[in-house]
């Protein structure tokens, strides 16, 4: 378990030195989007208005206060990512992300993109958006603005983490690591249950 | 027969709203940081130390503690001999009425995400103001009115789960589902969780006694015996799982376990588990 502190954007050598269990400390910049938006993207065939290569996106629905010209932080959380699963090989293939910020992973799938392309998932806590929201400095664009608050927002970020590096690029998967393990603990578990007065 | 004035009621579920999105209650708060000190693995401390982290610059900074500051559930225990003095402009106005109209001025202007949308299946519009909550009246003696509000997130309650036993079953059985329904809320619903077991009673009342266990203080053991060692035990055996911190692996999959019951049916045997997240957000207010 090693921490490192990285700048945007990542290249793919960069995202294959990370390993399940490292810790990652993120300066620069972060692409917030989530289900409409690549529904939009991906579904209703628009190509996406900004480029992505070598950043990292995030799976966030923000509450923004318009003031002016300037979009306003409220508060910036994470959603869940299971559900943008089957839009993030074609967001490394095509569009180039090198990594995926998220809760609670995604599935072989993705795995496998991250494998091909070099891009890794780091778990961010969910439901700790205080923290999170205080490390993003500021809304510096919004793309799609009629699909807020699932547009494509860019956010500056400084010393955002850490994340924790869940998924790699060399096949390896925290979640499905602790899945498997629940699962085999189970028989276990389920012969000492036994309640008495 | 005393009487309380509606506006008071508003402002006192506006402001317990807007609170409760800010600051995570001190018996949370405690079992989070016993938890860290405890936790073996180091990625999994790290989590919780984000979230003792999250919770501090919250109530500093005025942040909500999760962007999803929850459906706001209230339950309202209401003295016999207290009654509630309805506005002038507006004879027929309930109690209901009142937490309503707190809950939405507490959204609005504490800038809290509005999560409610007005119809569940046909168009799913948000009504914009948070409401209606979900409240639940019971009448107890006195002149006191007591509210008691919980802001409950949309992923953890999306994990819970009802099972109608057998009454013959052995009580293995209900320890063995209620330790599954965790495993398969899994990663999704932001663990560690605050488990919240409802036995007895019927099909809908084991449900609201599984939402009303999770407003119990977590330092808190069931009054009687048998169900105080049966919430000991399944949290044993809810975190011997390591699903741990956020489903990455870890000693802590569950902060506390809390068990409700009520007299059931000779033929039922009624369990409703309702899942809570880290974030578990909720007050208690006597007016």
């Amino acid at each position: 378990m090693a921490s490192y502190t990285l700048n945007t954007p990542f290249d793919e050598k960069l995202m294959r030195s990370l390993h399940v269990r490292d810790l990652v400390t993120i300066n620069g910049h972060i692409f917030g989007m989530r289900d409409k938006t690549m529904i939009h993207c991906f579904d209703k065939g628009n190509e996406l208005p900004v480029s992505l290569d070598g950043f990292p996106i995030l799976h966030t629905a923000p509450s923004l206060k318009k003031a002016g010209d300037r979009w306003e932080k409220i508060i910036i959380g994470t959603t869940t990512s299971t559900r943008m699963d089957r839009f993030s090989p074609p967001l490394m293939e095509k569009y180039g992300a090198r990594a995926i910020i998220g809760k609670s992973g995604l599935y072989q799938g993705s795995l496998e993109a991250m494998q091909r392309f070099g891009a890794c998932y780091l778990a961010i806590v969910g439901g700790a958006a205080a923290i999170e929201t205080t490390q993003i400095e500021e809304v510096e664009e919004v793309y799609w603005p009629q699909l807020h608050p699932e547009a494509i927002y860019k956010f500056r970020v400084k010393d955002f983490g850490p994340l924790i590096v869940a998924m790699d690029s060399h096949g390896n998967n925290l979640y499905a690591d602790v899945r498997a393990k629940v699962q085999e603990k189970l028989p276990e578990i389920y012969r000492k249950c036994k309640i008495s007065e | 027969m005393r009487h309380v004035e509606f506006e008071k009621i508003v402002e006192t579920v506006e402001s317990v709203c807007i609170s409760a999105a800010y600051e995570l209650p001190a018996d949370v708060l405690a079992a989070l940081k016993n938890a860290a000190q405890k936790e073996s693995s180091p990625a999994a401390a790290e989590i919780l130390n984000q979230i003792i982290e999250n919770a501090r610059i919250a109530a500093a900074e005025k942040i909500p503690l999760c962007q999803d500051t929850g459906l706001a559930v209230v339950f309202v225990e209401q003295g016999a001999d207290v009654a509630v003095k309805p506005p002038s402009d507006d004879g027929d106005a309930t109690l209901f009425d009142a937490v309503n109209a707190g809950v939405k001025a507490g959204f609005q202007k504490g800038y809290l995400r509005k999560s409610v949308v007005a119809d569940p299946l046909k168009n799913r519009d948000n009504t914009g103001s948070n409401t209606p909550a979900v409240i639940h009246l019971s009448v107890v003696p006195g002149q006191k009115l007591k509210l008691t509000v919980m802001t409950k997130g949309g992923g953890s309650e999306n994990k819970s789960r009802f099972m109608m036993f057998k009454p013959t079953a052995d009580g293995s059985e209900i320890i063995d589902w209620v330790v599954d329904v965790v495993r398969a809320a899994g990663a999704d619903a932001c663990p560690p969780f605050i488990i919240g077991v409802g036995i007895g009673g019927n099909f809908e009342l084991s449900c609201l006694l599984s939402k009303k266990a999770l407003c119990r203080n977590l330092g808190t053991r069931n009054t009687d015996r048998f169900y105080a060692k049966l919430e000991a035990d399944l949290l044993v055996r809810i975190n011997a799982l390591g699903l741990g911190p956020q489903g990455l692996g870890g000693d802590t999959t569950a902060l506390a376990c809390l068990v409700e019951t009520a007299p059931c049916h000779i033929a039922s045997l009624p369990v409703a588990v309702n899942i809570e997240c880290h974030s578990h957000r909720h007050k208690s207010v006597v007016i």
